[in-house]
């Protein structure tokens, strides 16, 4: 194994239902309490039982939070896995299996162990699981004892028998590893005596970005969510169902993806805050809704975690091609704010945010996630020592109280029914001051601009896009939402100093210093999870820069930092090669 | 009679003379005044088309939303605060048509809200084409050999899934329609009240004159009997007025875990940061 920084790539690949995910939970949390910083990231096919999934864990002594196509050590559980992540294999890679699915691997680092009838003479070819936890945390000299204390704690609501057998198995992994330690030669990094490890990391959590949108969404007051699962977005429902009964949350499963929204509109019109959790398929569906919350006025937040269309396109996969979508949804003309988090901590603070701003404004804002980012999980700081009270907008009415008031600001006080003694009329049809329906031309024109006159308010509450690198930049490479970590990941390992990356955590509208930022290149790069630069015609649309080159990946696959490594470099000579 | 759900100001009202919708709306307004309903405590709800107006004349809160979509904001509004009256009232195509799995699903929920759908089966506003409960053989614009299709019971569908309150009414029958709406405001739990009504410019087979033959108010029947009702939901000449079934059971909102151990309305819980500081830190 070469490993220059101690920065080890796992890979456990099998099929669903064999207990990958409950490795990998197992393993990171191990990883986690044992100072170490910790990446890990699934990819998994549509369907409940078999296939071929994987997942990386990446953990090291520095932190880290994006996916690597380097597999160090590749764990097998059945025999289609090799095949499904061969080409990741290197000759450094070590890979261990059970006996039978190796066999037929020619490869320098094969090893080989009786997993599954280990599992069986202890009881079950589940404990497979624990044997692999065993195995893994002992090549990377975690403590017996620490091994089995975190299996005992994770298994404390089961049987005595239960945990007495699974720390039988994690005895059978530790006892493999010491067999084979010798010819692999993992560096002994962090080792009970050793005074290197990360001091800190008691202090972070670990999560990954579902949960940083769910705790983002509880800070942020909201009380209701209605919304119908699809995949990647339904891990913020079941969030939410797991704590709203503690948080005063109203968790309600839709009928379909129109009632979500239309429900969740209903619920902001009575003084609630909700949410509704979508992909593309569904949030094709919610764009009346979406075009009704901008009519009435009606504040509304909508998280879309993207997956490759067109229609079903790969349900579990990961793609930012839903951009296009989420800015032009929704028939007529009206403002939106469009949040694209890069990292756990802006996906927490940003629907944090969302929930304000679509209060404060009383217009939809969008979370525009993706597979990958929602999926991912890692270490990050407490995102804040005690969350406050979210400011109230809420206006309690009196008798003259009109709901479309004539505001120089454009925008009107909002009430809700039951608080004061006012009406509160909501219409999806043009409406007056008091929300009746009129056709009137100066009414219908002085209604618009109302709406409309948000957007350049909007402008000023926009989020300054991230600058990575030097100030003194002649090429920029900018990049969106969930690539942050890969692209700066990419950047610092290419260490030239004429290349700085610019990542917008809001991607409409747009910081008034985009232009500036992006004129001060000679040379722009978009990096996309996309086939069609949907970003780079958005800055050419909303500012004065010029878009030379794209870096796209539209396979349903992440960026790894290799494949940004190796096409960065490519582009920037290809640009000034042609120049 | 109390004026307090008359709109003060002067409304341009939409509707053309001699429409179902002014008696409609006058023996609603007399329900709620009669039940003392304070109108500050009543939303209406509705969707789009001509009965979908109804909000915009009558003194309360609404929410005037999305063609076919009441049901839903109705549900939301009454979850996030159960004191209010929550009314949602549109037509047959806006209910049944457009908003048919709605219909499904929310009878399966059953908010305690009252559903009132104004049956003229026929669409107005579109001018003149089937609606859901047209009858076969009714030509239109669109079907111009007349309706093909099977018209849809709303009766006998609420009842398989089992609504906890249901009935017909015509707006012809000032008395019995407010007996009813009155009955299904007070019922706790969803209501369904399907009103047929003649539309003047654009249903000229279902006009006043055939309803007074082919109508007949349910007599002798005991509104617990599903299988009774279901008897009496399928006949459709003469279509049977009254209702047809009703089943006390515990609504939506009592069910829901929110309000199973707190009665307080939703919206007036404090934020508690604590919790969110608790969850949080679940991840250490």
């Amino acid at each position: 194994m070469k490993n220059n920084k101690y920065d080890i790539s796992i890979v456990i690949a099998g099929g669903a239902g064999q207990g990958i995910q409950s490795v990998e939970r197992m393993f990171v949390e191990l990883l986690h309490h044992s100072q170490y910083y910790v990446f890990s990231t699934k990819e998994y096919m549509s369907r409940v039982r078999g296939g071929s999934n994987s997942t990386e864990i990446r953990f090291s002594l520095l932190p880290v939070s994006c996916f690597v196509d380097r597999i160090d050590l590749l764990v097998l559980l059945d025999d289609k896995a090799f095949d499904h992540v061969s080409s990741r294999v290197t000759n450094d890679t070590i890979i261990i299996g059970d006996k039978k699915q190796v066999s037929s691997i020619s490869h320098p680092h094969v090893f080989s162990f009786d997993f599954l009838n280990t599992a069986q003479e202890i009881g079950n070819i589940i404990y497979a699981n624990t044997i692999a936890i065993g195995l893994l945390a002992s090549l990377f000299h975690i403590p017996l004892e620490r091994i089995k204390n975190h299996v005992s704690s994770f298994f404390q609501d089961k049987s005595k028998k239960v945990i007495t057998d699974n720390l039988t198995a994690v005895e059978k992994g530790s006892a493999f590893a010491r067999s084979i330690s010798e010819s692999i030669r993992i560096p002994q990094k962090l080792n009970s005596s050793s005074d290197t490890r990360k001091k800190d990391s008691d202090s972070l959590l670990l999560l990954n970005g579902t949960q940083a949108i769910g705790l983002g969404a509880l800070s942020g007051g909201c009380n209701f969510i209605s919304s119908y699962p699809m995949s990647p977005s339904t891990g913020v429902l079941t969030f939410l169902a797991a704590h709203g009964w503690k948080a005063n949350v109203f968790v309600e499963q839709a009928e379909d993806e129109i009632a979500a929204i239309n429900m969740a509109l209903g619920a902001w019109y009575a003084g609630g805050r909700a949410l509704v959790t979508t992909s593309g398929g569904g949030f094709a569906l919610m764009g009346e809704g979406l075009s009704l919350a901008a009519m009435t006025e009606t504040p509304v937040v909508i998280h879309l975690a993207q997956r490759p269309g067109p229609a079903t396109g790969l349900p579990t996969r990961t793609e930012q091609a839903d951009l296009q979508l989420a800015l032009y949804s929704g028939h007529g003309e009206f403002p939106r704010v469009i949040y694209a988090p890069g990292s756990l901590n802006q996906g927490y603070h940003l629907t944090k945010k969302a929930f304000d701003v679509a209060d404060k404004f009383q217009i939809p804002v969008i979370i525009l996630t993706d597979q990958y980012f929602v999926d991912s999980k890692y270490q990050t700081e407490m995102f804040e020592t005690m969350p406050k009270e979210p400011t109230q907008y809420i206006v309690k009415t009196d008798e003259t109280y009109e709901r479309y008031a004539g505001e120089s600001s454009g925008i009107s006080p909002r009430g809700i029914p039951g608080y004061g003694s006012g009406y509160v009329h909501v219409d999806s049809d043009e409406h007056d001051t008091q929300g009746r329906i009129t056709e009137r031309a100066d009414v219908r024109k002085k209604m618009m601009e109302k709406r409309l006159g948000k957007i350049r308010q909007l402008q000023k509450e926009s989020i300054e896009p991230k600058l990575q690198g030097s100030k003194d930049y002649s090429i920029l490479l900018v990049g969106w939402g969930s690539t942050l970590s890969a692209i700066e990941e990419a950047r610092k390992q290419i260490d030239d100093d004429r290349i700085s990356f610019l990542h917008f955590s809001q991607v409409y509208p747009l910081h008034p210093k985009t232009t500036q930022l992006l004129k001060k290149a000679k040379y722009i790069i978009t990096i996309e999870n996309n086939a069609t630069a949907q970003f780079a015609a958005l800055i050419e649309k909303e500012t004065e820069a010029h878009v030379h080159a794209y870096i796209l990946q539209y396979t349903g696959h992440p960026f790894s930092v290799e494949n940004l490594t190796d096409r960065i470099p490519k582009t920037v000579n290809a640009l000034e090669e042609y120049s | 009679m109390s004026k307090e759900f008359d709109v003060s100001e002067t409304v341009d009202v939409a509707w053309c003379t001699g429409c179902g919708n002014f008696s409609i709306i006058r023996i609603l307004k007399n329900t709620l005044s009669d039940l003392s309903i304070d109108p500050k405590e009543v939303v209406m709800v509705s969707g789009i088309g001509q009965a979908a107006k109804i909000p915009q004349y009558i003194n309360s809160h609404y929410f005037n939303g999305l063609h076919g979509r009441a049901l839903p904001p109705a549900t939301a509004i009454k979850a996030m605060n159960p004191r209010l009256t929550v009314i949602a009232e549109s037509g047959d195509g806006d209910m049944y048509g457009e908003g048919g799995n709605h219909f499904i699903h929310t009878i399966r929920r059953n908010p305690d809200i009252t559903q009132i759908v104004h049956n003229n089966m026929v669409y107005g506003l579109t001018k003149g084409q089937a609606s859901p409960t047209s009858q076969q053989g009714f030509s239109t614009p669109v079907q111009v050999d007349g309706v093909i299709l099977e018209p849809f019971n709303p009766i006998a569908v609420a009842l398989s899934l089992d609504a906890s309150f249901i009935a017909r009414a015509y707006a012809g029958d000032q008395k019995q329609t407010q007996e009813i709406i009155s009955q299904a405001i007070q019922h706790k739990g969803y209501a369904l009240v399907d009103i047929l009504q003649p539309c003047v410019s654009f249903n000229k087979l279902n006009t006043y004159e055939w309803y007074k033959k082919h109508t007949a108010t349910i007599t002798d029947h005991d509104v617990n009997d599903k299988g009774a009702a279901f008897h009496l939901a399928l006949q459709t000449d003469p279509l049977l007025l009254g209702v047809f079934y009703q089943h006390k059971k515990k609504s939506f909102e009592e069910m829901h875990p929110i309000y199973k151990k707190d009665s307080t309305p939703l919206r007036e819980r404090s934020f508690n940061p604590d919790i969110i500081q608790e969850i949080m830190k679940s991840f250490y």
